[in-house]
């Protein structure tokens, strides 16, 4: 786990403070997304009975998800690899196109616009990626790999001013602007990590989606870039859609949690009231599993079986087949996201009181 | 539209990146390679100005204090004191006598052009080597070096010209392929499949049939079948790199496709085209040969190292002309192929990351 201990207040201390007012900035209205596994419509023909028929397979990644991202927020999103939360990055990010939902930012519908359409909203919003020695291309320096998004979105600035931003930017993520003459390979994963941030900040944006931003990194960098993510927010105002896959990193930098399980959200609550009071069984089971280092007899919630493939998605609520809750009304109908205490959990369960 | 660079800056960015010295320095250092580049260059200079190496006409005449530029003026034999109004003969020893009465003539090296027939040979055609004809003649009285030397312009130039276009129409094809993926990949994939099965061979053929085949033509038609050779290779680089992140990272930033592919995707693919480069230059250098062997090439008259080597094939008993020929094809491909194995060699990855290895 990162030392973070260090940082002055956490966002877990600030969401404390009553919200005055929220205000939606991206809304996830029954997102979908499958992904076609069966090729071209010549394959997907079989005989099946002496009859000829189309035959079609789909991996369900994203199958209804429904989030709002509250201004100036850090929504993070975590879950198992495979449960559709780079999926739901990407989408909201226009680099993928949803099968069905919708998007809305600030108030404005932007899945399926137009590329021309889309481009002021592009500037709004800006994505790290995972991984620092992919992200960046190899062959443009650091000066030029800022200086992309800067030409391109705000063609109206001359070079001095271009410069001026390049220059304001790399100080803000801590690498030196004199820097701007190397290329990505010349950096460390962290530095790279900050460079790609730059890049992300360089055309003021108001809401960064970050996928996994850390995971690739060294333990000990994770925190310096996770605190430089906060001070970012803090200093401009971001609002953030944080995947990941580390609770302990949803402690220290979430307003609010999503927990996702096999493409669906199944609870969503404040960082605090997640952490104290999971009410998901797969939630519990998924805080469980966080390793203390107090407990020398730790009290794992084991979960039998594996998660069901994605291909041919279980009845009802996806998580039943692991669930020691489960019932017969598990197994047929799929659960609504109910509001509770902190805030909304998807659960016959604890619907019916049995939980 | 947003201002991109400026082109100066992007060739000389890549020849300045410390990726492109360390290649370069590869380069270098494969003495062989580095060598055949230099001959190579100096023998392609030096064909550039094969007029001013072997001609029939003078670099310089000086006749009665007055200078005269016969490679670039045509003057009537009238003007040196003769007899016809037709342009000078000046290998007319009549004429020369005129000249060299009031004046002198400064001559190429070899006072041959690739056309020029020499009429007094003291044998009959094919000739051999002699003082005059320092390769001899071949069966139509014409000085075997001077068709060299044009034959390898044309050569070169041809290749050069056929590379640069093939690379150009199959960078294209190949990126767009390997960009958009799916139908259109496979589609041109189908496309690019049958197209390669088309028999350039008859197509020529038939061709030289309807039209007398002149360069252009020939490079035309050569152009149309060639392009598919570097299509594979850049599709294959372009479908790796569209999943990068990096260009994740373009796309997400709104970048239109053409400059994603342009800026962000093309750099990164070139390496795998630019060392395939010098052995499509080889490729073309033989099949302009072959065709020209086979009489399907360049029209009758024209300098062409394949029609030497057809005619070493039909006067066996001029050795001159096989040993010319075979020479002449053999050096300059070997210096081709080593040029080529020295570029693939810088550009391997194996290889020019190795001064870097310590370094993360």
């Amino acid at each position: 786990m990162p030392d973070v201990t260090t940082h002055k207040t956490t966002n877990a201390e600030a969401s404390m403070q009553p919200s005055t007012e929220t205000q939606t900035l991206v809304r996830i209205q029954d997102l979908e997304k499958r992904f076609d596994l069966s090729g071209s419509w010549l394959e997907q023909l079989q005989f099946k009975e002496g009859k000829l028929q189309r035959h079609q397979e789909f991996v369900h990644a994203i199958n209804g998800v429904t989030l709002e991202v509250q201004k100036g927020e850090a929504l993070c999103v975590v879950g198992e690899s495979g449960c559709g939360k780079s999926t739901v990055a990407r989408t909201v990010m226009g680099l993928i196109s949803p099968s069905g939902g919708e998007i809305h930012y600030d108030g404005q519908r932007i899945d399926h616009l137009p590329a021309k359409a889309m481009l002021p909203y592009r500037r709004r919003m800006q994505m790290i990626f995972q991984n620092p020695y992919a992200s960046l291309n190899p062959r443009m320096t650091i000066q030029q790999t800022l200086e992309e998004p800067l030409r391109f979105h705000q063609p109206g600035l001359n070079p001095s001013e271009v410069g001026d931003k390049v220059h304001e930017v790399m100080h803000a993520v801590g690498i030196n602007p004199d820097w701007g003459k190397r290329y990505a390979h010349e950096f460390s994963g962290g530095q790279r990590q900050r460079i790609s941030i730059a890049r992300a900040l360089a055309v003021d944006p108001e809401f960064i989606v970050a996928d996994e931003p850390i995971s690739a990194l060294d333990v000990s960098i994770q925190a310096q870039v996770l605190n430089l993510m906060m001070d970012a927010q803090e200093a401009r105002g971001l609002t953030y859609l944080f995947i990941t896959h580390d609770l302990s990193v949803v402690e220290h930098f979430g307003t609010r949690v999503a927990v996702m399980y096999l493409g669906t959200v199944c609870e969503l609550a404040t960082t605090r009231e997640l952490f104290a009071n999971p009410r998901h069984p797969y939630t519990q089971a998924l805080l469980s599993a966080i390793p203390r280092l107090e407990d020398d007899r730790p009290t794992h919630i084991r979960l039998q079986g594996e998660v069901p493939t994605p291909v041919n998605l279980p009845s009802g609520c996806v998580f039943h087949g692991r669930c020691p809750y489960a019932d017969q009304r598990c197994r047929t109908e799929k659960p609504q996201l109910i509001p509770t205490a902190g805030g909304q959990v998807a659960c016959h369960a604890v619907q019916e009181g049995r939980l | 539209m947003p201002a991109s660079p400026a082109p100066t800056s992007r060739t000389a960015k890549l020849f300045r990146s410390p990726l492109a010295q360390r290649r370069w320095q590869i380069f270098r250092h494969n003495r062989r390679a580095y060598i055949s580049l230099w001959i190579f260059s100096i023998v392609f200079i030096l064909s550039l100005g094969a007029e001013l190496i072997a001609n029939d006409k003078p670099l310089l005449v000086q006749y009665q204090n007055e200078w005269y530029t016969p490679l670039w003026h045509h003057y009537p034999e009238t003007t040196f004191g003769g007899e016809f109004s037709s342009e000078a003969d000046y290998r007319d020893p009549y004429v020369a006598d005129l000249i060299k009465a009031e004046g002198w003539m400064l001559w190429p090296p070899i006072h041959f052009s690739y056309d020029t027939i020499n009429y007094d040979l003291d044998q009959p055609a094919p000739s051999p080597p002699s003082a005059t004809n320092w390769l001899g003649t071949d069966d139509q009285g014409r000085d075997v070096l001077a068709r060299v030397i044009y034959g390898l312009r044309l050569s070169i130039l041809f290749a050069l010209i056929l590379t640069l276009g093939s690379s150009l129409v199959g960078v294209t094809v190949g990126a767009i392929q390997g960009f958009y993926g799916g139908k259109i990949d496979l589609w041109g994939q189908r496309l690019i499949e049958v197209w390669s099965g088309l028999p350039i061979l008859f197509l020529l053929i038939i061709l030289s049939s309807l039209v007398t085949p002149d360069f252009w033509w020939i490079l035309g038609i050569m152009l149309l079948f060639s392009w598919t050779a570097l299509v594979d290779v850049v599709r294959a680089e372009f479908l790796r790199a569209r999943n990068l992140e990096y260009v994740r990272a373009a796309r997400a930033l709104g970048l239109p496709n053409h400059l994603i592919m342009w800026r962000h995707m093309l750099p990164n693919a070139m390496v795998a085209t630019l060392t395939f480069l010098p052995f499509l230059f080889t490729g073309a250098i033989t099949t302009l040969t072959s065709l020209d062997f086979l009489g399907f090439g360049m029209p009758p008259g024209a300098p062409s190292l394949g029609e030497l080597v057809g005619q070493a094939k039909n006067n066996l008993q001029a050795p001159w002309l096989g040993i010319t020929a075979f020479l002449t094809l053999a050096l300059l491909l070997t210096l081709l192929v080593f040029i080529g194995e020295g570029v693939r060699d810088a550009y391997d990855p194996r290889r020019s990351s190795q001064p870097q290895k310590g370094a993360v």
